[in-house]
């Protein structure tokens, strides 16, 4: 070990000297504090009762921070902390802006509700085998592929998210998770290999691997570099992160295995990390390129609009259903950032936020119809709206969501979506998303017609009364969902800047170089 | 095993084999080395312990869980990080101190206890996974 030597070298050059303040700690904060809250429950592995008062604080704080994290980015822009204080590009940077806030936001939201539901859905075996401690560092590699500013630093907290995944996945180890989880596990690291080779070409083409850098970098190198290549092969890497068509087949065969808060989570959380890596890459890195693979994506989001439709319709497992439902929001979101433009990628955030929240909800309400009804299949469950009126219209709510129905969340977005596509006269594409919506409502329609309508013939039903930790994060998404529905300004206000930071990010390149940089 | 020299000569090669790590993890701040090699070293001569000994012997020398070794490292390694907030210096800024024990100065780092968490993290986690398989292979 050799003491450091002092000497009179201009440290300006290579490290940040300015003091950081406390406000910007709170880029780093959500995947320090998710880190340290896991290893503590990992240490605390025999006190498996304090596992769950310990996690929900922990998702509890990780809201605060995350909703003071956008407060701060909405009032003084873009915020940049690089690790070790060595200057960008240089020190891997952590840069949010308003997309990744949000995301960030709204991923921590649903993480709380699943914390809440697992208190009643996660026995003591689930939590001898580790459910709390992956929960948070599953929120770790989250957050941190939310608010990275760097590439490769990107595939790590992917890597971080998926490892905690396939912890989550097996938990209960019956033969059908197994089986679920290889496949999962088998597309996932197909994926992630593909986003490992892309970021190494990236890094041949560039020398760089700080998004900031690339994208001011890539104007000058666009006539003689592969960008086309390079951003299809992000396309198809993160193409099957999110499951959109034709590798979406992973997640209909897997997420019905695992126990009901572990696919609440996954629905809500990590297509929606594929999708976001699609719109930082495709949006704010290589828009020139977006544009010239407009037509394939839009193809291939319309594809998976009506494959997931079709999918829904045709299955009759409750968590089947939604499988195909997540698969089919995927599309709408695809459409989104083929078309581009405020109106598109302002759609694509707003469907995702909304699909996040609305996703897990549904998920919520599949495990609880199965806790009611004795099963999962559509087919034999019946009469839950007699079981439990309040549980069947909070259902209700989420399925009208879903199917983009006002006065809920999910049809602002689609109302965007639809009018973005409509302005660039892609009018085959409007059409299919309001196929799609059509498509939906029947789906939902069915499931709710069948499971909760239809009476038992001839059997007496009792009321059947819901544990308040069940209930109440239902409750408090479908409420979410209906409050953003009946006053969608303040979030569509936001995600409208969001949007237009993307396209334009000179304040993100500021925030990285603040003085121009380097070069 | 059955091996009387193997069980005989086992205890002294791991304990070598531990010091040895904690040489090889103090020593990667400026030379080849570190915690994560450092950690293997250690690894391997738990292991090495254990199909001597038996898993259940090495289980009670390390005392703590393998996983909550794991943890302890992980936690020690983002405490590591977060020092810097209390320096005004961004996330994982390498910060020292010279304290003196007995009129010898010792230079400590959060570099070191981030190293040192790498350590625990690699000690905890692959022993984990190595007592597990001797643990089913054995029989």
């Amino acid at each position: 070990m050799a003491v450091p030597t002092s000497s009179s070298v201009d440290l300006s050059a290579a490290l940040v000297l300015g003091p950081t303040t406390v406000a910007d700690w709170l880029v780093i904060l959500p995947v320090a504090w998710c880190f340290a809250i896991g290893a503590l429950l990992v240490m605390l592995r025999r006190a498996i009762g304090l596992h769950p008062i310990i996690a929900v604080a922990g998702l509890a704080g990780l809201v605060l921070i995350d909703a003071l994290l956008l407060a701060h980015v909405a009032t003084k822009g873009p915020v940049t902390m690089v690790m070790g204080r060595w200057l960008p590009p240089f020190g891997i940077a952590f840069t949010v802006d308003l997309t990744g806030a949000l995301f960030a936001l709204v991923a921590a939201i649903v993480a709380l509700a699943g914390g809440i539901f697992s208190l009643a859905d996660i026995n003591d075996s689930g939590r001898r085998y580790g459910f709390y401690p992956f929960l948070m560092l599953l929120m770790a590699g989250v957050s941190g592929a939310f608010l990275t500013g760097d590439v490769f630093n990107l595939y790590v907290w992917f890597e971080v998210l998926l490892i905690s995944s396939f912890g989550l996945l097996v938990l209960g180890s019956e033969p059908e998770q197994i089986d679920g989880t290889v496949k999962y596990g088998f597309l996932n690291l197909v994926a992630t290999t593909l986003f490992l080779v892309a970021t190494g070409y990236l890094y041949a083409v560039f020398g760089t691997l700080n998004m900031a850098d690339i994208a001011r970098k890539a104007e000058s190198l666009r006539s003689g570099a592969p960008l086309m290549t390079l951003t299809a092969l992000y396309v198809l890497a993160f193409g099957m992160k999110a499951a959109a068509f034709p590798v979406n087949f992973w997640l209909p065969a897997s997420y019905h295995t695992p126990r009901v808060v572990v696919s609440a989570l996954f629905a809500g959380l990590l297509t929606k990390v594929g999708i976001y890596a699609l719109i930082r890459v495709m949006v704010m890195l290589f828009p020139v390129e977006r544009e010239e693979l407009s037509f394939v994506m839009a193809l291939a989001g319309a594809l998976t609009m009506i494959v997931g439709v079709l999918g829904a319709l045709a299955q009759t497992d409750f968590r089947r259903i939604l499988g195909y439902l997540v698969v089919s929001g995927i599309g709408s979101m695809l459409a989104g950032i083929a078309v581009g433009g405020p109106g598109g990628i302002g759609g694509a955030i707003f469907y995702a936020l909304h699909s996040m929240l609305v996703m897990t909800g549904l998920y919520f309400a599949a495990g609880i119809a199965a806790r009611l009804g004795g099963g999962s299949s559509i087919a034999t469950v019946s009469g839950l709206y007699r079981k439990n009126v309040g549980f069947a219209a909070l259902t209700l709510m989420l399925c009208f969501a879903v199917s983009g129905l006002p006065p809920f969340s999910g049809f602002w977005p689609k109302v965007m979506l639809v009018k973005a596509a409509l302005d660039i006269g892609a009018w085959w594409l409007a059409a299919t998303l309001l196929l799609a919506g059509f498509c939906t409502v029947i789906a939902t329609g069915r499931l709710f017609l069948l499971a909760y309508w239809r009476d038992d013939a001839g059997a007496a039903v009792e009321t059947v009364r819901l544990p308040s930790t069940v209930l109440a994060p239902l409750a408090a998404l479908s409420l979410l969902t209906l409050g953003i529905g009946l006053y969608p300004e303040p979030l569509l206000a936001t995600i409208q800047s969001a949007a237009t930071g993307l396209a334009e990010p000179s304040a993100y390149l500021n925030s990285v170089f603040p003085a121009g940089g380097l070069q | 095993m059955k091996s009387v020299i193997f069980r005989t000569v086992a205890p002294f090669l791991t304990s070598l084999m531990t010091l040895f790590s904690i040489f090889v993890l103090l020593r990667g701040h400026n030379e080849p080395g570190g915690g994560f090699i450092g950690g293997l070293i250690a690894v391997s001569g738990l292991a090495i312990y254990g199909i001597a000994h038996g898993v259940e012997t090495v289980r009670h020398a390390i005392y703590f869980h393998p996983l909550a070794i794991a943890g302890a490292g992980l936690f020690a390694a983002t405490v590591a990080g977060l020092i810097s907030l209390y320096a005004h210096v961004p996330f994982m800024t390498g910060l020292w101190i010279y304290p003196s024990f007995f009129g010898v100065e010792m230079p400590l780092s959060t570099v070191m206890l981030f190293d040192t968490g790498v350590y625990l993290v690699v000690v905890g986690s692959i022993s984990s996974v190595a007592l597990s398989l001797e643990e089913r292979g054995g029989e």
